[in-house]
């Protein structure tokens, strides 16, 4: 094996882990065109607002730029995770995945509690296809952070059981694709749907 | 009573007057008692542990094949049944044995089932069974996500298979089209069958991209650079890479559709703005690439079975392997054609159409290739290569008449008409069934060990290939006479009687065809005429250099690729011991364990999926939770590898003769 392979991660070097994590890469491609579909639907439907409030009507920054912030932070915190696994050091490893799903946790509160605002307005999804598109696109990103969740709440368990095996850094990593990716496409929905609805 | 009003609503619910047809009835009856005695026969032959660990639990992709290729022979005849039905309505004017919303059921039905669950898995049922063989490899990249697939596939089948006896079919047309797919017009639980069936094969079939994308792409036989191998594996890896980018927005399109019925969004509905429109131009952004997904692993076929049969290499690899990755590109930029009428103005049509006509190009460019090869050739008429030969005149009536329905003034004219219905029938049956069949016969011997009688094959194509032909041309003239598609029942004097009466000859002729194949491998079956040799045809690609079928682990010694027919240049240079092992040369070789995992998470969205069909919302939770469960259970405890230790290797090769001594 030469010097250049030896600096790689440990999850690069073994021939299946690596094999895995371009399986992983190549379902967010799936997962990439999924929110694109959704995201031409909202565009399309943005200014069918029938009875119901305009984008412009319904949305208020503040909450909206809480949620930005917490998730960017995620983002780091999960890049702190990786990084301590990639040192060897499994309590920190552990320590940021933990942060990182609680901010992700957060999150999902506060989206929830948009929704629940929204809709206690009377602005439900059924008043027209804009809304419709509106709780679909943001509901499905507020989805996928949720199972977000629940996995690395999975995968802090695994790595406290088994240490920092190949697999375990594996997932650790392939679950760090998996959260910036969210956070890229939450940036798309910041300024597709709430700045550009806002201005 | 409160016990009682629910009772009966339950019953009334899954129950509904249209599954109490007293033909339906009848078909319930004749499944329950297959289904028993097959459970008793199993019973009987203690048969149901080797039914559990052989098959069910198995990861191995040749095992996965062979599920794939049986599921798919029935949910074809399920289909043909279909089609007989709709085409006995239509044998003369005026025929009412059925009423129109049943005709509705059965033409739906027929084209989700031809297209889902029929032509899909007969594509994948080859791509398991091969491409691992052909590359040099012991599995697929990820073994237990290809169980998933195929479990998740065949549940998907089941719940679509169910709802003509529980709650109802679908009515809205494979397209499924809203506003008539929504729930104001289309009430009932017959359409939710219809997306949640599907939106749970889809993801399996996604799975499925993923899953030979990688394996193609990381796990080849050294030396087997990607200028090396087969064009079938080249058709496979492109068919994937489409699926990754047209299943997602099926899925949303499907998902959307579902949010409206189920809780009460407005995406497609006419009330509060909603935009039908977005589902059409959402489903044919996914399908027409899907015909394409469809018919290239057909390309591939015939692009092994022609060499073979003509003793030469293939003719114009690179402009082969060309041709397939141009129309997959060009095949993304023509879903327009589909609704040319739903007023999107000239400068869109015209390019929309400019681009279909485009992709004819490389087709062309593939048939003159295979007429090449053929050209010169010492070719062998067997059954594969039947197939074949079908394909070259059917498949090119096929893509003129599509010409034909890109040019869109035409297209005015005859779409939606029985000429549209003539037109993809000969592409779908004449390109991917013709090319599924092909693959079957070739390939049989080694997934099966076996031989399918030729002489029997031989007429099931006569009798298969001559009823196509009378089925589907004169519905190319009952277009021109104005018979649209979907017509329940036509009156007389219109000038549609005689052609419609040959067309429901020619499709009684081509399920005698279905029959007589059927009869072919139960015959074959009996009367096993074993494949010693593992190379029945004298083939080219690595496949052929096992034995059939191949042992668990395939390749007990992974070979050193060197050109492009490797075994076929094994065999002129005289190397055929290269594939051969030694005491000296065995090694122990990891496989992935079986695991119940795929079919406990299979049936998890299976319980969901009925949960958000019936609007259970408990049980769609319930389902949801097994979802998690099976994952956890996946990831926590599940993962492991047997090693087939070096002396077991080395007697299973000594007892197939590939020791070298
Ligand atoms: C040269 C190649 C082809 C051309 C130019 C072509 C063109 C077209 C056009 C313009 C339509 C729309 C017509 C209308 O709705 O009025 C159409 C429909 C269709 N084509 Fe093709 N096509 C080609 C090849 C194929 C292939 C290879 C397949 C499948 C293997 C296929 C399957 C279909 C299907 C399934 C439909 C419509 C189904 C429906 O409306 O239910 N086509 N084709
Ligand atoms: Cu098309």
């Amino acid at each position: 094996m030469s010097t250049t392979t030896s600096t790689l991660p440990p999850e690069f070097q073994d021939n299946m882990e690596s094999i895995r994590i371009m399986g992983f890469w190549i379902f967010l491609t799936t997962d990439l065109v999924l929110f694109g579909s959704l995201f031409a639907v909202y565009v399309v439907f943005r200014s069918l607002v029938g009875l119901g409030p305009t984008p412009h009507q319904l949305f208020v920054i503040g909450p909206v730029l809480t949620e930005t912030l917490i998730l960017l932070t995620s983002s780091f915190t999960c890049s702190l995770s990786l990084y301590s696994a990639r040192i060897n050091r499994v309590p920190g490893a552990i320590a940021w995945l933990i942060v990182t799903l609680g901010l992700g946790m957060s999150f999902v509160l506060l989206e929830i509690h948009e929704f629940a605002s929204d809709v206690l307005n009377g602005h439900t999804w059924h008043q027209s296809a804009f809304l419709s598109a509106f709780f679909t696109l943001v509901g499905t990103h507020g989805g996928h952070v949720s199972v977000g969740v629940g996995w690395a709440i999975m995968l802090a368990i695994q790595i406290g059981l088994k240490g920092l095996t190949l697999t375990t850094r594996r997932k650790l990593y392939a679950f760090a694709l998996y959260w910036h990716f969210l956070d890229i496409v939450w940036i798309f929905i910041f300024t597709v749907v709430y700045l550009s609805g806002i201005a | 009573m409160p016990i009682q009003r629910w009772t009966l609503h339950l019953l009334r619910l899954l129950f509904p007057p249209q599954v109490l047809l007293p033909d339906i009835v009848a078909i319930d009856i004749g499944l329950t008692v297959a289904v028993i005695v097959i459970g008793v026969y199993l019973t009987r032959t203690r048969r149901w542990g080797w039914l559990w660990h052989e098959w069910i639990t198995t990861v191995d992709h040749k095992k996965i094949g062979i599920m794939y290729l049986i599921a798919a022979l029935i949910m074809l005849f399920r289909g043909g049944v279909d089609a007989l039905m709709i085409r006995s309505q239509l044998i003369a004017p005026n025929a009412h044995f059925m009423g129109a919303q049943q005709y509705d059921e059965v033409f739906t039905t027929h084209g989700t089932v031809m297209i889902f669950f029929m032509a899909m898995p007969m594509v994948f049922a080859l791509f398991n069974a091969t491409v691992p063989l052909m590359i040099g490899a012991r599995d697929v990249a990820f073994p237990r996500l290809n169980a998933i697939s195929f479990w998740l596939f065949a549940f998907g089948a089941i719940l679509l298979n169910m709802s003509f006896s529980i709650g109802g079919s679908p009515s809205a047309g494979w397209m499924s089209y809203p506003p008539y797919s929504e729930l104001l017009y289309n009430p009932g639980v017959g359409e939710n069958y219809f997306l949640l069936s599907l939106q749970v094969a889809g993801i399996g079939t996604i799975a499925t991209g993923i899953n030979f994308l990688v394996t193609i792409l990381r796990m080849r036989a050294p030396g087997m650079s990607l200028s090396k191998i087969p064009v079938f594996v080249w058709s496979a890896l492109i068919t994937s890479s489409l699926v990754l980018f047209a299943f997602p927005p099926l899925t949303v399109a499907l998902g959307l559709t579902m949010l409206d019925r189920v809780f009460g969004a407005s995406f497609f509905t006419i009330a509060h703005q909603g935009m039908p429109m977005m589902y059409v131009n959402l489903f044919w952004i996914f399908g027409h690439p899907e015909v394409y997904i469809l018919v290239m692993p057909a390309f591939g076929v015939f692009s092994e079975v022609v060499p073979t049969f003509s003793r030469k290499p293939l003719f114009g690899y690179e402009a082969m392997v060309g041709s397939l990755l141009a129309i997959s590109f060009l095949g993304y930029g023509t879903w327009v054609h589909h609704f040319f009428e739903m007023g999107a103005g000239p400068s869109v049509n015209v390019f929309f159409g400019l681009s279909t006509m485009l992709i004819a190009i490389p087709t062309g460019v593939k048939m003159f290739n295979w007429i090449f090869t053929m050209w010169g050739g010492r070719i062998r008429l067997t059954v594969p290569m039947l197939w074949q030969l079908a394909f070259i005149p059917t498949f090119v009536v096929g893509g003129a008449t599509g010409i034909m329905l890109a040019a869109v003034p035409g297209d005015y004219q005859y779409h939606n008409s029985y000429f549209l219905i003539a037109h993809f029938h000969n592409v779908i049956l004449g390109g991917t069934v013709f090319g599924m069949l092909s693959g079957m016969y070739y390939w049989w011997p080694k997934m099966f060990g076996w031989k399918l009688n030729q002489r029997q094959g031989t007429w099931a194509f006569a009798l298969f290939v001559s009823g196509f032909w009378l089925t589907f041309m004169p519905q190319y003239f009952l277009g021109f006479e104005g018979m649209t598609r979907r017509m329940a029942t036509y009156p007389a004097g219109l000038g549609w009687t005689t052609l419609n009466l040959w067309s429901t000859v020619g499709a009684f002729v081509m399920g005698a065809g279905f029959l007589v194949m059927v009869y072919n491998i139960l015959w074959s079956r009996r009367y096993r005429d074993w494949d010693v040799t593992g190379d029945p045809w004298d083939g080219r690609t690595l496949e052929w250099s096992l034995p059939s079928p191949a042992p668990e682990y395939n390749f007990a010694r992974i070979p050193m690729v060197q050109s492009r027919d490797e075994w076929w240049a094994m065999k002129q240079e005289g190397r055929t011991d290269e594939v051969k092992i030694s005491a000296t040369t065995v090694h122990p070789i990891h496989m992935p364990r079986n695991s119940a995992m795929p079919i406990m998470l299979a049936f998890a969205f299976f319980v969901g999926a009925i949960g958000l069909i019936f609007a259970w919302f408990w049980m769609a939770i319930l389902g949801g939770l097994g979802v998690i469960a099976a994952l956890a259970y996946g990831s926590f405890a599940d993962y492991s590898e047997v090693e087939i230790d070096a002396k077991h290797v080395l007697q299973t090769e000594a007892q197939l003769g590939r020791v070298e001594s």
